[in-house]
């Protein structure tokens, strides 16, 4: 170690192991993930959600799996809580996961192809 | 590929003997099945504090506490939360669920919600392990400060503003402590840390160790950096197993990095760590002892002065901290002596780690701000009596302390206030008695330990020591008169003020200060020959009163067979045979066994 820089390296590279422990006050995907949702293809789009957002290194923004809503026929449903707000986006799939990513956690615009509106009403 | 969701096992001794062991194996098994464990994070933690309900399981990112967690609830977590999202509500801890069963934020425990973490800032959320973790949180960036932006005495002026006081008992002014190390010449210059924990009962300093050894690493070199000495030692219990090895594992990791070794940071300053093990004698807690003891020799201690700050180890200038002392100073070079110097009150800066036990419903490690008072540790953050039992007091300081009576619950929690009312600060004890106790009793379990752990150099406290207990077993046999009170006190004075070192000088605290606020309790022992707790064997006879509902149950639990009685008949016990064991109260379900 011979200088603070060397330390602070470390410290940048370690931050992502020791970040999601604690209050986490950002954004939250939830990704329904009862059996409806996993035999609908939630898994491989949780995954994604995990991948990209480590990928574009977006801090405060957790991905957790939660249970059925109810509407199982349009799963894999992921919701996106934001202070108040909820998006209900439904029949999710790899693709949409990469749009939503794109156009609404970085973008901040809703992607209105996926939103719950479009199947029910 | 990033984990998305960290699950942290509290593998602190308490909960490793509660069989947190087992639980990491169980995680990897189920969550391989699953084909989920790429994942997840699985760390294995220090002590969380609560130590009642461990062990713990707390998964991240929803902040979820699973307490009284058993190797079979793994594969319900694995599959129902990990797998599933479903929040597995029977073995959330209660108190760490709302009404509409939401999760609680940490802070928002109550268990937590008073309580102020800076020398356990790391504690349970941290893999002890894996010194990357340490410096993602700020590890070691006090010690850069100190290194590349201050000079030595800068350090110390820090540490005088910060009003840090020594966290093993006696509350000396740390930074005062440094400066007179400072202010010595010589060519070689040492410094120790104090992991001898001896209380019975305290387990803060090994919480700490096992949970965060980074922390007192760091403190250590700091504190060498500030009095210019470039070797130190961390003199730790063989007791302790599980702390050695987090610490040699924390200053391999360190070594490997180059944050402890030669020229640190490019600021040309060195230093080196050894480990030294003691045998667990309470005496080598003592300063003078404890460095007898890192020299080879018997711990013993001798007269001060000179103080180790001029004579200490071989001889040369030497500072000794405690551990929790230790553990504070990276955070308040981190985040500055205002900020620390904000918490707490005027004479008492910062926090204090307190091990709560006794009879207190949670028991486990708590750290308060300073002048938080009893009444908040004991029933806001410890949650009260169990079984409805009355308070009887509060004992502080270990062997050392005293016992504070109910009626100054409302006391504040500083070195001072402690103090006045007879008892003292210590290492940080906090042990909770209820009704059932006997303060004659207690007193002598206390001095039972002192008179085992006097190293026997000076005569008032290998002798008085003996003595005291000696009267004491009088009194509790109902033999003793209250001539022998008298004497008792008068003889507890006389071996506090005469005894070489701390040990003596405070082992008659425990009989000054319950004399002083329980006298009426050793009265009835001589005088009515009663034993109001219910503890002292000879002073007692077991009844089983009309309340029986002949259950059998006592009948078959009796070693000695005293007890006669069919079933649903109401039972009687011979007391020409009992022995007082008092195992038929324990196992009764009804109460209806008193002793009077």
């Amino acid at each position: 170690m011979k200088s603070l820089d060397d330390l602070k390296k470390i410290r940048d590279a370690a931050q992502s192991k020791v970040q999601m422990r604690g209050k986490n006050e950002g954004i939250r995907v939830l990704v329904g993930m009862a059996t409806c949702g996993i035999s609908a293809g939630a898994r491989p789009v949780m995954n994604k959600f995990v991948e990209k957002i480590a990928e574009y290194n977006l801090d405060k923004i957790t991905v957790t799996p939660v249970g059925c809503i109810g509407e199982c026929a349009i799963e894999p449903i992921v919701e996106i809580l934001q202070g108040e707000n909820r998006t209900t986006y439904c029949r999710v799939d790899v693709e949409a996961t990469e749009r939503i990513i794109k156009e609404h956690l970085i973008g901040g615009k809703v992607v209105s192809d996926y939103v719950i509106g479009k199947y029910r009403l | 590929m990033i984990e998305r969701s960290h699950v942290l096992i509290c593998s602190g001794s308490n909960c490793v003997a509660r069989g947190a062991k087992s639980l990491r194996a169980e995680f990897e098994e189920h969550l391989s099945n699953l084909g989920i464990r790429h994942e997840i994070k699985l760390v294995n933690t220090g002590c969380v504090g609560l130590c009642e309900q461990g062990p713990f399981v707390i998964v991240y990112p929803e902040g979820v506490f699973y307490a009284l967690v058993k190797s079979k609830d793994i594969k319900v977590i694995c599959e129902e939360h990990l797998y599933k999202g479903r929040i597995v509500e029977r073995l959330v801890f209660d108190e760490a669920l709302t009404e509409n069963k939401e999760v609680k934020a940490f802070d928002e425990i109550k268990f937590y919600a008073k309580q102020t973490r800076i020398a356990n800032r790391n504690c349970g959320l941290i893999n002890p392990d894996d010194i990357e973790e340490y410096i993602a949180r700020n590890g070691y960036r006090g010690l850069g400060k100190a290194l590349l932006e201050m000079t030595r005495m800068e350090v110390i002026e820090e540490m005088m503003a910060s009003g840090l006081r020594g966290r093993g008992g006696g509350g000396f002014p740390t930074g005062l402590k440094w400066k007179f190390a400072y202010n010595n010449e010589s060519d070689q210059k040492y410094v120790i840390c104090n992991a001898d924990e001896g209380d019975p009962g305290a387990f803060m300093d090994r919480a700490l160790l096992e949970g965060d050894p980074h922390s007192i690493i760091e403190g250590l070199m700091i504190a060498g950096y500030a009095i210019g000495a470039d070797k130190g030692y961390v003199y730790v219990r063989i007791e302790y197993p599980t702390a050695i090895e987090k610490l040699k594992t924390a200053i391999n990791q360190a070594k490997n990095l180059g944050l402890i070794g030669n020229d640190i940071f490019g600021s040309g300053f060195n230093f080196d760590i050894e480990i030294r093990l003691g045998a667990g004698a309470f005496v080598c807690g003592e300063e003078t002892a404890l460095i007898a003891s890192i020299e080879g020799g018997r711990g013993m201690s001798r007269n001060k002065p000179p103080f180790p700050a001029e004579k200490g180890l071989w001889d040369k200038p030497t500072i000794i901290n405690n551990v929790e002392t230790l553990a504070n100073v990276p955070e308040i070079l981190f985040q500055g002596a205002e900020w620390f110097a904000k918490i707490g009150t005027e004479k008492s800066k910062g926090t204090k780690v307190f091990s709560l036990g006794g009879n207190i419903k949670n028991a486990g490690l708590v750290e308060v701000p300073m002048g938080t008072t009893l009444r908040e540790v004991i029933y806001d953050i410890g949650g009260g009596i169990p079984n409805n039992k009355e308070l009887k007091a509060v004992q502080t300081g270990g062997p050392s302390g005293g016992a504070i009576p109910p009626h100054l619950l409302d006391l504040k929690i500083e070195y001072e206030t402690l103090h006045e009312v007879g008892s003292m600060m210590g290492s940080g004890g906090m042990v909770v008695i209820d009704e059932d106790n006997c303060m004659v009793d207690i007193c002598r379990f206390y001095l039972e330990f002192t008179v085992d752990e006097s190293c026997g150099k000076c005569t008032p406290c290998r002798e008085g020591t003996k003595k005291m207990l000696e009267m004491l077993n009088i009194i509790s046999s109902g033999h003793g008169t209250l001539e022998d009170i008298d004497k008792l006190e008068h003889l507890a004075k006389m071996v506090k003020n005469s005894s070489l070192c701390g040990l003596g000088q405070a082992a008659p605290n425990p009989i000054l200060s319950m004399l002083e606020h329980f006298r009426d309790e050793f009265e009835t022992h001589v005088v009515d020959k009663k034993c109001p707790g219910g503890k002292c064997k000879a002073l007692i006879e077991i009844f089983i009163t009309d309340d029986c509902i002949g259950c059998t149950k006592c009948v078959a639990n009796c070693p000695v067979n005293c007890i006669t009685g069919t079933a649903k008949q109401l039972h009687t016990i011979d007391t020409s045979v009992c022995i007082k064991c008092g195992i038929c109260k324990n196992v009764c379900p009804v109460d209806a066994i008193i002793s009077i």
